[in-house]
């Protein structure tokens, strides 16, 4: 704990009395404090809202995943589900392990299955009117590296074999950039915003049954997005590693992925353009 | 937290060259001194690997990891009452029942079932009322939800109703549809 305490926290521990030392992680300070305060302070109303979370330890590898709960009080807490995760690995159980970043959903990273349905730690606000315990897993079948870290390597590597990026022979007529309409640019929209969070591949039933040669929703969408790209010349050559009975056919229209994105994109929908596309 | 950064090196270089206002007092040198110090070193070496020899590494991690959980917890409303499932069960119950019951209607002759239209018909219509409208509604719901839900799954065909509201009321529509078009099927037909 101590390697993780900010320098200038140090350098100020040493001028200060030495409960101050004990502040934890910058940037989380404020918390912490005011939750001291509220130690010292008892009496004034709190809003207890209790977790369970799935734990699981690759250090412990017979030892079979548990539910564990922690209770928080929501009025100490900020208002995502990622702070509560925060505060608890900072205060409660420094062990819970999870990913996050930009606590802000543009990275992706704090992906997880909250009370029933994919969704970012981040972007996803604590329910705090009703006082049911909030139930959070690992996105939905994956293998599970530790508590709420799934391995998506397998995601990954899909992710690659679809190419993505821009192919193309010809040179741009300028020979400065490749250049587009405003109607082709428009096609991209709700396609290029897809950050590879997860949340939709890990909804898809049909998915979990067939990760190994399904695409996945996500997958699909970032085809998509290649597929209608005008710049892009390998349209054919896509189409073509599209058209077997699993890569793309294993979808079967339940619409998990829609309803569960993150970011409001529509994966079902890019899949239903893709088949469409291939059948005309 | 940029305020702090700066901060902090500005604290750092004043460490770095102890000056006189510091040097009077070794106590705060002695700590603020590792930090001076602006290399680095890490515990943490890396190695090359191969595409197969990483696969082999991961293929040996799964056996110990865990599958996370997937149908007991995602919602209920989406696995266990989702239109795709159902219209599988459905089609299924029919198909299966066409099976069943062709290959009964061909060894029907050899076993001595009577099976043709009419007798089957008068078995049925002796029954009281509720049990026959019982029996006909097995039928008549699982066709009525196959029937309206492959519907709403050729309009998806078309790239048409992927709103997230339209999907979600669209699943409880065909639900409601689909037993209300089976009663009448069973009761009032």
């Amino acid at each position: 704990m101590a390697s993780l305490r900010s320098t200038s926290a140090r350098i100020l521990g040493a001028s200060r009395p030495a409960f101050r030392i004990a502040a934890p992680v910058r940037g989380f300070a404020n918390l912490a404090d005011a939750a001291q305060e509220s130690q010292t302070a008892s009496g004034s109303e709190s809003k207890l809202k209790t977790f369970q979370i799935y734990r699981w330890n690759p250090d412990t590898p017979a030892e079979k995943p548990r539910m564990q709960k922690y209770t928080l009080d929501l009025n100490k807490t900020g208002p995502m589900v990622l702070d509560a995760l925060i505060r608890i690995k900072n205060e409660l159980d420094p062990t819970l392990t999870f990913r996050r970043s930009c606590r802000e959903g543009i990275c992706g990273s704090c992906a997880m299955n909250i009370n029933g349905t994919n969704t970012l730690a981040c972007l996803c606000r604590i329910p705090a009117e009703d006082s049911a315990e909030l139930k959070i897993y690992p996105l939905p079948h994956t293998y599970v590296v530790k508590d709420l870290v799934p391995d998506l390597t397998q995601f990954y590597k899909q992710y690659k074999s679809i190419k993505p990026y821009l192919q193309r022979d010809t040179p741009s007529p300028d020979g400065k950039e490749y250049r587009q309409s405003k109607v082709d640019r428009k096609k991209l929209d709700g396609l290029y915003e897809c950050i590879l969070c997860a949340c939709c591949s890990t909804s898809c039933p049909s998915y979990w049954w067939n990760s190994e040669e399904y695409l996945g929703p996500a997958i699909l969408l970032q085809s998509y997005r290649w597929l209608v790209d005008s710049r892009d010349e390998r349209k054919a050559e896509r189409m073509d590693a599209l058209n077997n009975s699993m890569s793309l056919y294993r979808c079967h229209t339940i619409l998990n992925c829609t309803r569960t994105c993150p970011k409001g994109l529509n994966p079902g929908l890019a899949i239903a353009q893709i088949k469409k596309e291939m059948a005309f | 937290m940029i305020a702090q950064r700066l901060g902090t090196t500005a604290l750092r270089r004043v460490a770095g060259n102890p000056s006189a206002f510091f040097t009077n007092n070794f106590a705060k040198l002695a700590l603020i001194s590792p930090l001076s110090n602006n290399t680095q070193t890490r515990p943490v070496t890396t190695q090359k690997l191969t595409p197969a020899d990483g696969d082999s590494i991961l293929a040996k991690q799964r056996l110990s990891r865990p599958v996370s959980p997937h149908l007991d917890i995602y919602d209920k409303s989406q696995t266990y009452f989702g239109g795709s499932i159902w219209n599988r069960i459905t089609g299924s119950i029919f198909s299966g029942g066409l099976y069943v019951f062709g290959s009964a209607y061909l060894i029907a002759p050899l076993v001595g079932w009577h099976l043709e239209s009419a007798s089957i018909a008068a078995a049925v219509g002796a029954l009281p009322f509720a049990l026959k409208g019982g029996l006909k509604f097995l039928l008549a719901w699982p066709f009525a939800f196959h029937c309206l839900n492959g519907t709403r799954h050729l309009v998806y065909d078309l790239g048409v109703g992927f709103q997230r509201r339209t999907i979600v009321q669209g699943g409880w529509y065909v639900w409601g549809a689909s037993i209300v078009g089976g009663v009448y099927l069973a009761f009032f037909l």
